[in-house]
């Protein structure tokens, strides 16, 4: 899911620059408060090794293909959704720096739809809401999956949002978004099962490593030999995860088929108010804005500027680019001849002062 | 080579790589990463038929790349990355834009065509900005840099941790998958009955050495923060804000003016 720098235009970019930072500075705030120094190397490993563990094929039985646990919602259960929110953001710019792994002025975008769904929707959202009551194997289970799949729903569609935001595809909404839900619906289903295996494992070596564990304990009266939670008059775990899973089937499947069929709200509401999905405008503004246009479209209206034929025009550009691309390689070689020049003849004074 | 042994490869060149350059690197690593975010800036901008534009911004990559002897072959493995998504897209507008926009002999050129040609030079132009600057500067001057300019001292040392430790733990998953793959008769991936234990075994280790790593941090007189001061001197500020501004002003002009038409009318005497 990790978004390229090529499928946004700076402004969404951004915008979600702007977004991402506010969860950062909320939950370096609230880092902060902890007041637990030791928590910073535990961060900085922990990015590691989901960082090392997203490496590990596990194989799905009976398919031949291969899944990944889900680092967001797996560090937020470890760490908190907060601490956890910052350690993937270590680990998405590593991604992107090293890896070229999702772009670097998209990195704000890829932090939301990842870190931040991840986080804070899977962790605090989801996993805290069901371990609340305390921490038992079906309930590690339940919001695993739950968590997963509504952070990879809702990642997904952000990623569609986006890229449409940004007009570099001529696939309609719809489409787009009928494609991207419900393989992300089976990815999150996957992934959540894949991150409960851990969990559970973790929950059975070493509970007290979970997040919300202690506190559930102290709210329940439990000791860790004795984790079963009484009643509670909430929804029973199976209604939870029932719920859960047939939202999630409506938001991927029903919700998406359903817009793949409609005109948008926009158009729907120009059409009954104007008679006409699209406006016209005239007035000083609207020209000068136009003319504005016209002069930075390269391209406008799918044709080049200018009169002349296409083909030669764009024959023309070809041309110049070759050129000045040449001229530039030839006279940074040329440049580069008499630094390395003057380095090999202040070598050879120091050499001879020396000697 | 399997993809755990590449991305260990892949993070030593890159330390390596790094090492070597910021040694005879005079540049403050702030100026080169105004510079980067004005060009991924700048070519994000260009629209979506603006083939001629973002080929412009080849420039740029051209000139760093012979200026400062950096390999745009050795880089472009990392491609494949963004080559999924991105073809995905490309055909889905191949598909889906039919426009003629003009032909080259008997060969229609769609504007389909052309916003796929946009998009994959966009990606790979954006990939190979982040890998010069990666490679000129490496993780430790980019932390200090983002220390410098005022991002929080915690993101700052997490992000420094976790790269310290990624090729420490990659390196024990390549064990430990390695020791499965030898007793697992030849099966591809990690069968589901082991999903649990094999990555909770890796989670616990990897806490327990967080701890150790702590302790070691404690005892070397780590008091919360981490030294952020270059031992190495810098070329004055007036190069540095010159640097920037030359190349960002380049940046400008390529955006705003159809250089490639202007010379390329000159030359075919069209102007």
């Amino acid at each position: 899911m990790h978004m390229a720098d090529a499928l946004m235009t700076p402004a969404v970019a951004g915008t979600m620059y702007a977004c991402s930072g506010a969860a950062m500075a909320y939950s370096i705030k609230k880092v902060r408060e902890m007041e637990q120094p030791d928590k910073i190397p535990v961060m900085g490993v922990m990015g590691a090794f989901v960082f090392a563990a997203q490496m590990i094929n596990f194989s799905i039985p009976g398919t031949g293909s291969s899944g990944h646990l889900c680092g967001g919602l797996l560090v937020s259960a470890v760490l908190g959704p907060e601490a956890g929110f910052l350690t993937m953001a270590g680990v998405l710019l590593i991604q992107c720096l090293l890896f070229a792994d999702g772009g670097l002025l998209a990195l704000g975008a890829n932090l939301w739809n990842m870190a931040f769904y991840g986080c804070f929707i899977g962790g605090l959202l989801i996993w805290k809401t069901v371990v609340r009551k305390g921490v038992t194997k079906k309930r590690i289970v339940a919001a695993s999956i739950a968590g997963a799949v509504f952070s990879l729903q809702l990642g997904a569609l952000s990623v569609t949002l986006e890229t449409l935001a940004s007009g570099i595809t001529a696939l309609p909404f719809g489409i787009f978004l009928s494609v991207m839900q419900p393989i992300h619906l089976a990815i999150g289903f996957v992934e959540g099962v894949i991150t409960a295996a851990v969990l559970v494992f973790v929950y059975e070596m070493r509970p007290s490593l979970l997040w919300g564990y202690e506190d559930a304990k102290q709210e329940t009266g439990l000791t860790a030999g004795n984790r079963r939670v009484g009643k509670s008059g909430r929804l029973t775990l199976k209604q939870t995860a029932g719920t859960l899973a047939a939202a999630a089937f409506v938001i991927g499947g029903l919700f998406s088929l359903a817009a793949s069929a409609e005109p948008d709200g926009l158009e729907w509401s120009l059409e009954k108010v104007a008679g006409s999905a699209e406006l016209t405008a005239s007035g000083d503004i609207y020209e000068a804005a136009s003319g504005l246009q016209e002069t930075a479209a390269v391209l406008p209206d799918y044709g080049f500027r200018g009169n002349g034929s296409a083909a030669g025009t764009s024959f023309s550009g070809i041309v110049g680019g070759i050129a000045v691309i040449a001229v530039c390689t030839g006279g940074c070689y040329v440049l580069r001849f008499f630094r390395r020049k003057g380095k090999d003849g202040q070598s050879a004074e120091s050499h001879s002062r020396s000697a | 080579m399997d993809s755990l042994q590449k991305a260990i490869a892949a993070l030593h060149e890159a330390d390596a790589e790094a090492a070597r350059r910021s040694t005879g690197d005079r540049m403050h690593p702030a100026a080169r990463l105004v510079v980067c975010g004005g060009f991924l800036a700048a070519t994000m901008s260009f629209g979506k038929y603006d083939l001629s534009g973002v080929l412009g911004m080849s420039l740029y990559l051209i000139v760093t790349a012979v200026w400062e002897d950096i390999s745009l072959r050795k880089g472009f493995w990392r491609l494949k990355y963004l080559l999924l998504p991105l073809l995905l897209l490309c055909a889905a507008n191949l598909l889906y834009d039919r426009y003629v926009v003009f032909c080259i002999g008997s060969l229609p050129v769609t504007g389909g065509m052309l916003s796929a040609a946009v998009l994959l030079a966009k990606g790979t132009f954006t990939m190979y900005a982040a890998y010069f600057l990666i490679l000129s500067m490496g993780i430790d001057r980019l932390c200090m840099t983002f220390r410098r300019m005022g991002a929080p001292e915690g993101m700052v040392t997490v992000l420094l941790l976790t790269y310290r430790y990624l090729i420490v733990l990659l390196k024990e998953t390549q064990r430990m998958v390695q020791a499965y793959a030898l007793r697992s008769a030849g099966k591809k991936g990690v069968h589901m009955s082991a999903w649990g234990s094999f990555a909770g075994m890796l989670l616990l280790r990897s806490m327990d050495r967080a701890g150790d790593v702590y302790d070691s941090m404690l005892l070397r007189g780590y008091n919360g923060a981490f030294p952020c001061e270059e031992g190495q001197k810098r070329a004055g500020k007036g190069r540095n804000i010159l640097y920037a501004a030359v190349w960002l002003g380049v940046f400008l002009i390529l955006r705003s003016v159809p250089v490639f038409h202007l010379v390329g009318g000159l030359l075919c005497g069209q102007i």
